[in-house]
């Protein structure tokens, strides 16, 4: 085996790289993972207890004081519930992986590994918190004696939108992160305005019809919607080209973060 | 022709210094760049700034660096701090990129610069041997193979389970330092790890670079620690400003790295313990070698002077006594101007310099006490103790292997067996 360093050259090996290392990526989402509740109580039940709490703050807001209704015979609590864990996860997934690259700045200036495989972590392990507030789910539909039909297993496709476009928008702000800490501050302020442009606690057919295209140019409406279609018996209807935005801004997002990652990676340990 | 196993041709890595501004950019300056570009779109100006101001921001950390490594050579980097040492195992390690210039590997390149990155401090040791191990470049089943034999080495057998944050600082290096140890790369990148760690752990250290050498690996060492990288390498290279200003066997570049070596002269004052005013005093003190120049570091068996520059203010006549002392302070060996002259009573500024013929002296650190008094010993006019002097580095006579004996002098034995 040789490798020519040169400069434009890391280019060449790197997809190759990427699977050469795939034992680093899962061991670095071990830790992540095994870092996480670590010296806490309760421990992996946080990833219980968060989702939970959401739903039960968001039932009562806006099921009994705003007296929203949900489609059919849906309770307004799995309506929320669909919502909240598809965002939770992309909320945590987004923020994390931003501040990735900064927070292993220690690695990155000591140690090589395509860094693609730190935000991808971040963001997988996200979506290993997803699946254990998948139980929180579990127990409402045992509850409510709610029980999802075929359109469940259609539930991994918008899994992937959401994790591609937790993903996308991740390789961009934790690239510019690196240079610009700006975007440690900008960060937040983007998912909170997020969360109000996503129809976490609503139905998103709530939203007029003209507008709802624009709508759903945010990837977490497709994502949310499709999660309730999914989940919900399809009680709550998909709105196909919602659903076609969505995926086609996450693919651009996804794309455009992939160029920009790419195009500043090799920079990152002396900018760092 | 094709024995190299790693090449570099003409590398540079040029970073771009930025005056007056923060070492992270903030957005509102970039922000502000281009809106000037904007709305003063002058022509020719959008894009670069003048070449003047471009070079005068560019810093070569390394310039035009050539040079090939053969399998199984152990080679040492030195140079003074920013002549480019990191920069190069940087490059090597693949952390940057260079500028110009290309180097070939063949073969893996596992990199120490520091150990212990990518600990954790939450994990506990068994899991950080892991999650270190992958970082460095190990897969799980290479690690779990070699897993006893890394806690045995770092003996810390008992706080297997225990978060490193808990460890004492001496375990969490001796771990980490541990598995990177076990690494089994062809080519082996090692940065000042021996900085770290008690004497009988550096020792372990170097006897596990010894033996990983030994095994036809390729090592580079880089090190501030000349003892070291004299015990250690078979060829150095010299670097300075980011150039290769000399590549050959070890023990002439040390020594020639050595020669080069700035040489102060010490002020006594600060050393000074006991003194009479108006008599006679200490103002300077050097060593040089016995072509004249001045030189703070030896090689074994070399020749030295030390010099002293006094000033009298008295015409009495006064005695010189210089100690010469190891790096804890102990008297090795005392010698007295009146042992071969008689003593001086004039007054003015003047240089006396004793020259040690034959020293003795081993690999280290040595310093003098000098002692200014009457003949009869009734008045001492100036005393000033343990003033750091030299180094003594390599050998003239091809390197002993007593690394980690006792003494400090070096005699030359003859065995004979019957």
């Amino acid at each position: 085996m040789e490798l020519i360093l040169a400069p434009g050259r890391a280019e060449k090996n790197y997809w190759g790289d990427l699977w050469r290392y795939r034992e680093l990526f899962l061991i670095l989402v071990w830790r992540d993972l095994a870092v996480r509740y670590k010296q806490t109580v309760v421990g992996v039940a946080w990833a219980v207890i968060r989702p939970l709490m959401t739903v039960a703050v968001f039932t009562v807001l806006f099921g009994k004081v705003a007296q929203l209704r949900a489609p059919g015979t849906v309770p307004y609590a799995l309506l929320v519930c669909a919502g909240a864990l598809p965002w939770q996860f992309f909320s945590s997934a987004l923020s994390e992986a931003s501040n990735s690259l900064v927070s292993s700045a220690p690695l990155i200036s000591k140690v090589y590994f395509p860094r693609l495989l730190i935000p991808a972590g971040a963001v997988m392990t996200g979506l290993v918190d997803l699946l254990l507030s998948f139980g929180v789910l579990l127990g409402l539909f045992v509850w409510m004696r709610f029980c999802p039909d075929w359109r469940l297993l259609t539930l991994p496709l918008f899994l992937l939108l959401a994790a591609g476009a937790a993903l996308g928008a991740g390789l961009w702000l934790c690239a510019l992160t690196v240079r610009y800490r700006d975007f440690r501050y900008i960060v937040p302020f983007i998912l909170q305005f997020g969360f109000f442009i996503s129809p976490v606690g609503i139905d998103s057919a709530l939203i007029p019809e003209k507008w709802r295209l624009l709508y759903s140019l945010n990837p977490m409406v497709g994502v949310i919607d499709g999660f309730r279609w999914a989940l919900l018996r399809g009680e709550s209807a998909l709105y196909l080209p919602g659903l076609v935005a969505s995926v086609a801004f996450t693919a651009v997002l996804g794309v455009g973060g992939l160029w920009y990652f790419r195009r500043v990676e090799r920079t990152f340990a002396d900018v760092i | 022709m094709s024995d190299w196993i790693l090449k570099s041709e003409g590398v540079g890595k040029c970073y771009q210094l930025q005056h007056s501004r923060l070492r992270h950019t903030a957005l509102r300056d970039v922000l502000g760049e281009q809106l000037k570009k904007l709305f003063c779109r002058r022509p020719n100006s959008t894009e670069k700034p003048p070449p003047e101001s471009q070079a005068a921001a560019d810093f070569w950390a390394l310039r035009d660096v050539s040079f090939s490594v053969k399998t199984g050579e152990v080679v040492g980097i030195v140079g003074r701090n920013g002549a480019g040492k990191s920069t190069l195992l940087k490059l090597l390690s693949r952390i940057t990129e260079p500028t110009e210039g290309s180097i070939t590997i063949r073969g893996r390149v596992a990199s120490l610069l520091e150990v212990g990155t990518g600990f954790h401090p939450e994990l506990t040791g068994r899991e950080n041997i892991f999650l270190n191990g992958a970082i460095l470049g190990m897969t799980r089943a290479e690690i779990r193979r070699k897993f006893d034999e890394i806690v045995a080495f770092a003996e810390v057998s008992k706080f297997l389970d225990t978060p490193v944050k808990r460890y004492s600082s001496g375990m969490y290096v001796r771990l980490a330092f541990a598995v990177a140890a076990h690494l089994e790369p062809e080519i082996l990148v090692v940065d000042e790890v021996l900085a770290v760690g008690d004497a009988e752990f550096q020792r372990k250290c170097l006897g596990k670079m010894r033996e990983v050498a030994g095994h036809g690996r390729t090592v580079l060492f880089v090190s501030h620690n000349l003892e070291a990288v004299d015990r250690l390498t078979s060829r150095c290279i010299h670097l300075q400003s980011g150039r290769v200003l000399e590549d050959g066997p070890t023990p002439t570049v040390v020594a020639n790295y050595l020669r080069r070596s700035p040489v102060e002269t010490l002020d006594p004052a600060q050393f000074r313990t006991a003194s009479i005013p108006g008599t006679v005093s200490l103002k300077r003190i050097w060593s040089e070698s016995m072509d004249g120049t001045r030189c703070a570091a030896f090689r074994q068996g070399e020749p030295f002077r030390i010099v002293l520059e006094v000033e009298a203010e008295t015409g009495a006549p006064c005695d010189y006594a210089i100690v010469l002392e190891n790096g804890r302070q102990n008297p090795l060996y005392t010698t007295h101007l009146s042992d071969l002259a008689k003593p001086i009573s004039s007054t003015g500024t003047r240089r006396l310099a004793a020259e040690f013929q034959q020293p003795m002296l081993r690999r280290g650190s040595y310093g003098v006490s000098v002692a200014i008094f009457s003949p009869d010993k009734q008045s001492f006019y100036d005393v000033v103790l343990h003033c750091p002097l030299l180094d003594v580095a390599g050998s003239l006579h091809g390197n002993f292997p007593d690394d980690n004996r006792w003494g400090d002098i070096y005699v030359g034995v003859g065995w004979k067996v019957e």
